[in-house]
């Protein structure tokens, strides 16, 4: 029974990781490519679980939702980075980190105005809401898989992109060294708003694959984003395959320690003592682990030492 | 020269109204019978303690921390916590708090201080995070409910109170004024300058031969320690702790208010405490959704203003010109 | 001469002396305005001006006038509000207050003032027991209370091993050890979640899938309480684990359940100290009422703000309008003599109430709402546990 929970909670992980990763990739991209640091990439991940829901309830369909409301936020995310981020680009860290705090606040007041106050709850889709058996006789989400394939599929179509296009080797060589790209001499700024929306689009999908079970609220993109940063700097800046990786190590450090944590503390510290700091250390979890990989790799796991 | 002359008087004048502002405060709300007033700017004088304690190591030492209320934390919780053992002594309060601001600050900083740019920025962030989750989890302490401080710190004097809402206000801007005063003198020193030379220029300096590691951990462990005295002040005006002090957003205020009043300007950080807070209690009477007009006006201030309300008086003058 | 004086200032005196006599009654009213919890505090802000109404905005002979102060759910700008309420709008009473921490925060502003405050919902420990004060008067519940009842009916439903999952915070904390003090059953498993930042249980729910308990008992208010039963629907556990809830399910989060067809909630069970259908006649007045202007069912934290107002004016009209009288104010509170929504009830020695607690069950009423009705008394006048650690 222990093994059945342990692979249980294991594929748990790899779906909050996968759910990261969707996160991560398109801020890794800005932050490698653009120099942007956007804290509002979480806003466009709520305004995607909100579009998106808005648009499966009033449908039916979640299909319709999914390729309605990726392009609708993605144009949002676009004319954000037009007429505001834009300009920042060239700008201190600490000038992004405000001006992008600036929209949080904007969207998180938007959504409290335009939606219910205490947000949407939204159904799961019919043809996803049950479980299935796995081996020894687990029964798993099957909506819960999907956003594991739908990781995969992203990360798939990330690797082609990235390796085997123009646009991608565009990329890569910003992201090794960013004063690349200018001397490249390609249309920066089309390439810029390029792949500020791919990855706005990135993080309005995981929105949307999220609200059936998390449901849209305004305010559950900082929840998320904190630890998306965390993730890619893990991975180091710049790096999709880093923060990948870092995704899955992410997610699985998070979820393994809150389940399995209390047993393992308890090998070291009384079973009472172990109980009552699991939790407190769960929650820790993460920020103890990047606070290691800095300690010992200060460019995170993949990042490159031009930074 | 004249230029520079009037940039310098623009300045003075700025200098006099926002010290005067904070030295007339009291005398104001007692006039227009407004006690309440003594208590905000109060508050708003421990935010400008905290701010010009950021602005030395992020404006001067370009260390970006994202996690610098976790000093406020541990002057405030000092206090909470002699309190809960009905210890109210002042200066052993005062000691605790910065004994322990300066240990954390040397552990956190040996290890932050490793990384640079954004790392430092997560790192320092991680860091708070988690003494924010050890506050919440300790239970002894009320953990997220927080501690009620049932009496402020004594002087074993009856000459000050700080149950007096003047007395302590006055207390408070002394202490705000000598925190101006030192990091005034500690930019001109030779320490100073070692510190706004790594800065722009950190090879430099160690071609130089100077160890900028251990000038940045001092500067860091200094902005700590000042920053705490802000955190047992804090403790005193609210008689009250919660784990919400160290909550990032609150790290975020911080850099707000420095970058709202100009980095690396000795007064910066008390003008942009002192605009942050009068302008969130403007919004905020206008309509509960009042971050809807925040949100743009930070945009709008990053925009326009680089160098914050220190960066406006000198754009005046070039437009003088 | 000085006579002339003197009967001048007599005379001014006795202008002034009926104004400031017949000058209205003002109140504070602390609450959540901003943010999504907002939700909460706009219920709450509704009720009171629904019993103003009802009073035609009069407490006994003298106009009342209420002066609302926003949290932000936080508790410095608590603090901040409760402040200005004393100190510039001067406010005879200061009442309200969702959340613990704030209210905690909040409460020596108002008492070193010498004012009396009155919680209408966060009832924390601290303030029950060894911190309670003469001046401050609770009109909800203690928090340990309602998991209380909670753990009487798991045991009278036979439920022989139990689950519990809470966030990580204090009042979660009071919910387990609540429920802790009367259950008597096996406790097989225990989760203390990140809040307010998780928002998926995915791992928990598998670990109580894997210990697979008679029950699951479960606090998670506000926003939460829909993801998570959504999740625990979801996860294949409804139907196998029965799930027992304690302010999770109420008015403000029905109808998202309605509006995510989340039939399994139907016929859960909780417990209270209050029901929408609690038989008598101010509970109906007050229910009919606001459902005709508001449209929507009042919650728990309407009702309480709703009494709290009744409370007020019971004691006003006890001391004549007189608010400096403090201790005449304080003799009536104590009295508690007015018709509560929730029928009889009594105010303990540290001033939080005895008082019944129910098990409620979520219902569809005639129209096809969503709603909770009452089931049976769980316990009888039932006093918190910590009353015998104040000394008043």
């Amino acid at each position: 029974m222990e093994w059945a929970l342990l692979i249980e909670q294991t594929l748990n992980g790899i779906q909050f990781g996968m759910l990261l990763f969707l996160l991560a990739a398109g801020l890794t991209l800005t932050f490698g490519i653009m120099d942007l640091v956007n804290l509002a990439h979480g806003s466009m991940y709520m305004l995607g679980a909100f579009v998106g829901a808005t648009i499966f309830l009033w449908s039916g369909s979640f299909i319709l939702a999914i390729l309605l409301a990726v392009p609708l936020v993605a144009g949002i995310g676009i004319l954000v980075e037009i007429s505001t981020l834009r300009t920042l680009y060239q700008r201190h860290h600490l000038d992004q980190v405000l001006a992008t705090f600036g929209l949080i606040l904007f969207f998180n007041e938007l959504v409290q105005v335009v939606w219910p106050l205490d947000g949407l709850s939204v159904p799961f889709p019919d043809y996803l809401n049950f479980t299935v058996p796995l081996l020894l006789g687990i029964e798993y989400s099957v909506y819960r898989l999907m956003i594991i394939g739908a990781g995969i599929v992203v990360a798939i179509g990330m690797y082609i992109l990235v390796a085997k296009t123009r646009l991608g080797m565009l990329i890569r060589a910003g992201a090794a060294d960013r004063t690349m790209i200018y001397a490249l001499g390609t249309n920066i700024r089309l390439l810029f708003t390029l792949v500020f929306g791919l990855g706005t689009a990135l993080g309005a999908l995981a929105g949307i694959l999220m609200a059936p079970i998390l449901g849209a609220n305004s305010g559950m993109g900082e929840q998320i984003i904190i630890i998306a940063f965390v993730v890619i700097v893990i991975g180091g800046i710049g790096s999709v395959r880093g923060s990948l990786i870092a995704a899955l190590i992410t997610g699985l450090i998070d979820t393994l320690g809150r389940s399995f944590l209390d047993v393992l503390l308890a090998f070291f510290i009384p079973v009472n003592a172990a109980e009552a700091a699991a939790p407190a250390i769960s929650s820790m979890l993460i920020y103890i682990f990047m606070t290691c990989v800095l300690f010992f790799k200060p460019q995170g796991l993949f990042g490159s030492q031009t930074r | 020269m004249r230029v520079l002359n009037s940039l310098q008087n623009r300045r003075t004048i700025l200098a006099i109204l926002v010290i005067g502002t904070c030295a007339l405060a009291p005398i104001a709300a007692g006039i227009l019978d407004q006690p309440y007033y003594i208590n905000l700017f109060s508050r708003l004088m421990i935010w400008a303690i905290a701010a010009i304690s950021l602005n030395l190591i992020l404006g001067y030492g370009g260390m970006i921390s994202f996690g610098h209320s976790l000093y406020l934390g541990i002057g405030a919780y000092t206090v909470g916590i002699f309190a809960y053992y009905d210890i109210y002594n002042f200066y052993l309060q005062l000691v605790t708090a910065v004994a322990v601001a300066a240990f954390i600050a040397l552990i956190f900083g040996g290890i932050s201080l490793r990384t640079r740019g954004v790392y430092f920025i997560m790192i320092t962030m991680a860091l708070t995070q988690m003494v924010y989750f050890l506050s919440i989890s300790i239970e002894e302490y009320g953990s997220d409910d927080g501690l009620i401080i049932y009496d402020r710190s004594d002087f074993g004097t009856d000459l000050i109170s700080m149950d007096n809402p003047v007395q302590r206000y006055y207390l408070i801007f002394l202490v705000m004024i000598a925190c101006l005063y030192f990091s005034h003198r500690l930019i001109r020193s030779r320490f100073g300058y070692v510190i706004r030379g790594t800065k722009s220029n950190e090879t430099r300096m160690e071609v130089l031969g100077y160890s900028t590691f251990r000038y940045r951990l001092v500067c860091f462990i200094l902005a700590g320690v000042m920053c705490a005295l802000g955190g047992v002040l804090s403790a005193n005006v609210e008689k009250f702790v919660s784990p919400d002090i160290m909550h990032w957003t609150r790290s975020g205020e911080l850099i707000f208010m420095v970058v709202l009043g100009g980095m690396a300007s000795i007064l910066g950080p008390v003008t942009g405490a002192l605009v942050f807070w009068l302008l969130s209690e403007f919004f905020s009477r206008i309509t509960e959704h009042w971050h809807l007009i925040f949100g743009p006006f930070l945009i709008l201030v990053v925009l326009l203003s680089p160098r914050g309300i220190d960066g406006l008086l000198s754009i005046k003058r070039s437009g003088n010109e | 001469m000085k006579s002339k004086i003197t009967l001048v200032i007599a005379m001014c005196l006795m202008l002034i002396a009926p104004n400031a006599f017949s000058a209205t009654v003002k109140l504070g009213f602390v609450t959540t305005l901003s943010t999504p919890a907002a939700v909460i505090g706009n219920d709450m802000r509704d009720a009171v001006e629904l019993a103003l109404e009802h009073i035609g905005h009069k407490m006994g002979s003298v106009d009342v006038e209420v002066v609302y102060g926003d949290d932000e759910f936080n508790p410095q700008k608590g603090k901040q509000a409760t402040e200005r309420l004393v100190t510039q709008d001067k406010v005879d009473i200061v009442f309200g207050y969702i959340w613990s921490h704030v209210l905690l925060a909040s409460a020596t502003t108002v008492l070193d003032a010498g004012k009396i405050l009155i919680s209408a919902n966060a009832g924390p420990s601290q303030l029950a027991g060894k911190g309670c004060h003469e001046n401050f008067f609770n009109i909800s519940w203690q928090n340990d209370q309602t998991p209380m009842a909670m753990g009487e009916v798991l045991n009278q439903r036979g439920v022989n091993s139990l689950y519990v999952i809470a966030p990580l915070y204090a009042a979660g904390k009071n919910m387990v050890a609540g429920v802790k003090r009367t259950y008597t059953g096996e406790i097989v498993g225990e989760d203390m979640t990140k809040w307010p930042d998780q928002i998926d249980w995915a791992a928990e729910l598998s670990k109580v899938k894997a210990a697979n308990p008679d029950g699951v008992f479960v606090f998670y208010p506000g926003k939460h309480g829909p993801a998570f039963i959504k999740q625990f629907q979801q996860s294949g556990l409804s139907g196998q684990v029965d799930l027992y809830t304690v302010f999770t399910v109420d008015s403000i989060s029905l109808p998202r359940f309605q509006q995510a067809e989340m039939s399994g909630v139907l016929g859960s069970t909780m417990t209270q100290f209050w029901a929408p259908d609690l038989d008598n006649a101010a509970n109906k007045k007050f229910v009919d009422a606001f459902k005709a202007k508001y449209g929507k069912y009042p919650s728990f934290y309407a009702a309480q703000s709703y009494d709290a107002v009744m409370y007020i004016k019971s004691a006003v009209e006890a001391v004549g309008g007189d608010m400096s009288n403090v201790d005449g104010l304080r003799a009536a509170l104590e009295n508690a003599d007015f018709d509560s929504l929730r029928g009889e009830f009594s105010m303990g020695p540290n001033h939080f109430p005895i008082q019944n607690f129910y098990s409620r069950e979520v219902v569809e009423d005639s129209d096809g709402v969503w709603t909770t009705s009452v089931r049976e008394t769980v316990l009888e006048m039932h006093q918190d546990v910590y009353a015998g650690e104040c000394s008043m």
